[in-house]
């Protein structure tokens, strides 16, 4: 895995806001087909380092990589483009609306009329449903009329339909049930196979032991260290989160 | 709730997928039916069935239809407008004003660019100043009237130009009056691209969860913009439409038609926070009051019985559809 190229990059990545630091001196690379964990307590700086990533905030220094090309994230869109994608905590979901139009929102197919292409839609979003086994009981439902599990599973679906290189998971199973935790994490473990990298926030340490390959700790936006899922444990982890082991030397 | 009803609201997503369709969005189609009803079996024998009163009702309802469509956009986007009846006045007169020194033509551009101008600058300040735009069209419904009433010192123009009066008003066409032309086309093209385009799509996740659709990469300030634009276009065509049938203009026109839009386009399903509407609805809730008017009318009701008849149902049907949707 190390032996491949890195797809996301971050070198050195600081973030201000005003006299708050809210990230200093962080640098992770994540590989294809990879799942690295971000783990942190509240308010760590998790949420503003994907922020920064998927080009919400601009970075107050430092790079980022998108394979061997140092991009700027100056904009969700240009993020997309470069074929990252974000499941955000709090749903981004438009509840009155069907799963298939969610899936496509703001990138509707349309025919060579200019007009919505619903025929296309349905068809890639039940064929992406079924694939990722997310059980919606159609494509035409209503995202209000959905668990939980069932929206968080079409918010990846939708995520991993565009994701051409990342996707950014800011604590998906947050407010999910053990079941469709269970479903959640059995999309994301899917999502190795297709060669995407993987960055996943959690405050479930069971839930990252079961999912990553490597897990990186944040405190108080200094970035404590990474450790490789096989070579540690969860007292390690622990104590990396909590300050009772001091950072890594650089 | 009984048994048989709170098993059908365990399930409501089932139930629309086997009949596929909306439940919710089809309450309209049976107060039409029960006023339709109501009205037929008292006022049978004074005319209300007559073709010639039935037509009628669906040419006076095409201002209201018409404005009826801009506000299901406005509202879908999570947006409202209170400003279109004076609108409607400020272009009806700018029609008559122009048209009288120049021409047809003329006066049909002057008043569509008011409409056009009008809600373009609604539009402006509520996407670009970021002001609730139930506040700014509040300001403007003001303002708005204020101008159509200093434009000619409140005085009436009449509306000469023949050609216009039958293109807009009392004329018809392949024997079918213009109005019921010009309410079939803007339902249609206001149906089409409500729900075959990706503006409408637009539209619907801008007023369903606007941070959803900003990440998405919809420009919602923009959408936001071009519904209230387009609101303030088409009570442009309502006002000429009322200057045309009625063969004048006044700054009185449109002011009644606030509240009446408002009632028949949330009666016909379209959601007060924005999301999810109808344009077939709309027309459909628009031709209810209209036919409420028209039959309270017919009864000899006093002009303020019928304003508190009309308010009372309104009330009803509003509060039945609500209820409908919160399920
Ligand atoms: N827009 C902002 N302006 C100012 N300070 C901010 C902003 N966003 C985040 N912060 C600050 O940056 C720090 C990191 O916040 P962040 O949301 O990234 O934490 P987190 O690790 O995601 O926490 P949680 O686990 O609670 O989600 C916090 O001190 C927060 O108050
Ligand atoms: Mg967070």
């Amino acid at each position: 895995m190390s032996s491949q190229k890195p797809v996301l990059s971050l070198k050195d990545i600081q973030k201000h806001f005003g006299a708050v630091t809210a990230i200093e001196n962080f640098s992770l690379d994540i590989h294809p087909g990879e799942i690295v964990a971000l783990v942190g307590d509240n308010g760590a700086g998790k949420s503003t380092l994907i922020k920064i990533i998927s080009g919400v905030y601009a970075p107050s220094s430092g790079t980022i990589t998108i394979e061997d090309e140092t991009v700027s994230m100056a904009s969700a869109e240009i993020a997309r483009s470069h074929g990252i994608e974000v499941v955000y905590q709090d749903l981004a979901l438009a509840d009155q609306q069907s799963v298939y139009m969610n899936m496509f929102l703001g990138r509707e197919i349309t025919n060579r009329f200019g007009l919505l292409d619903r025929k296309t839609m349905i068809a890639e979003t039940q064929k992406l449903v079924d694939e990722l086994d997310v059980r919606i009981p159609s494509p035409h439902a209503t995202i209000r009329d959905l668990s939980g599990g069932q929206r968080q599973g079409v918010a990846i679906a939708r995520a991993t339909r565009w994701a051409k290189k990342v996707i950014l998971l800011d604590e998906p199973t947050a407010a999910l049930g053990v079941a469709e935790t269970a479903k959640v994490e059995e999309i994301v473990e899917s999502l190795k196979a297709r060669n995407i990298g993987v960055l996943i926030i959690s405050h479930s340490l069971d839930q990252v032991f079961r999912l990553a390959d490597r897990i990186c700790v944040l405190r108080r936006g200094q970035q404590i260290g990474i450790r490789e899922t096989a070579k540690t444990d969860k007292n390690e982890i622990i104590g990396m989160i909590t300050g009772l082991q001091q950072q890594d030397a650089a | 709730m009984s048994g048989p009803q709170s098993g059908a609201a365990q399930k409501p997503a089932a139930i629309r997928f086997a009949l596929g369709l909306n439940l919710q969005q089809y309450v309209v189609y049976f107060g039409f039916l029960a006023i339709f009803l109501f009205f037929a079996i008292t006022l049978g024998d004074n005319g209300f069935l007559s073709v010639r009163n039935l037509s009628n009702i669906v040419l006076q309802t095409a201002p209201a239809t018409i404005l009826a469509i801009g506000l299901v956009f406005v509202l879908t986007a999570g947006e409202i407008d209170l400003s279109f009846g004076s609108i409607v006045a400020m272009s009806a007169l700018a029609a008559a004003v122009v048209m009288n020194e120049y021409g047809m033509t003329a006066g049909i551009l002057a008043g569509m660019a008011t409409g056009i101008v009008a809600g373009a600058l609604n539009g402006a300040v509520v996407a670009f100043v970021r002001l609730p735009s139930f506040l700014v069209t509040l300001a403007t419904m003001g303002l708005f009237a204020g101008i159509a009433r200093s434009m000619t010192n409140l005085r009436s123009i009449p509306v000469l130009d023949l050609d216009f009066a039958g293109f807009f008003g009392s004329g018809s066409f392949l024997g079918i009056p213009s109005l019921i032309w010009w309410t079939v086309m803007a339902v249609a093209i206001g149906h089409f691209i409500y729900r075959e385009t990706r503006f409408g799509a637009h539209v619907m996740a801008t007023g369903d969860n606007p941070r959803a659709a900003s990440v998405s990469g919809i420009k919602v300030a923009r959408i936001r913009l071009y519904v209230l634009t387009l609101s303030g276009g088409l009570a442009g065509l309502a006002g000429l439409l009322y200057a045309g049938r009625l063969q004048a203009a006044k700054y009185t026109l449109g002011e009644s038609d606030l509240m009446t839009v408002i009632a028949a386009v949330i009666v016909g399903g379209t959601l007060l926070h924005g999301g999810k509407g109808t344009i077939i609805g709309a027309l459909i809730g628009s031709l209810m009051m209209g036919m409420l008017n028209n039959g309270l009318i017919l009864m000899g009701l006093s002009v303020s019985d019928q304003m508190i008849v009309r308010g009372l149902i309104i009330l009803a049907a509003v509060a039945v559809s609500l209820r409908e949707k919160a399920r």
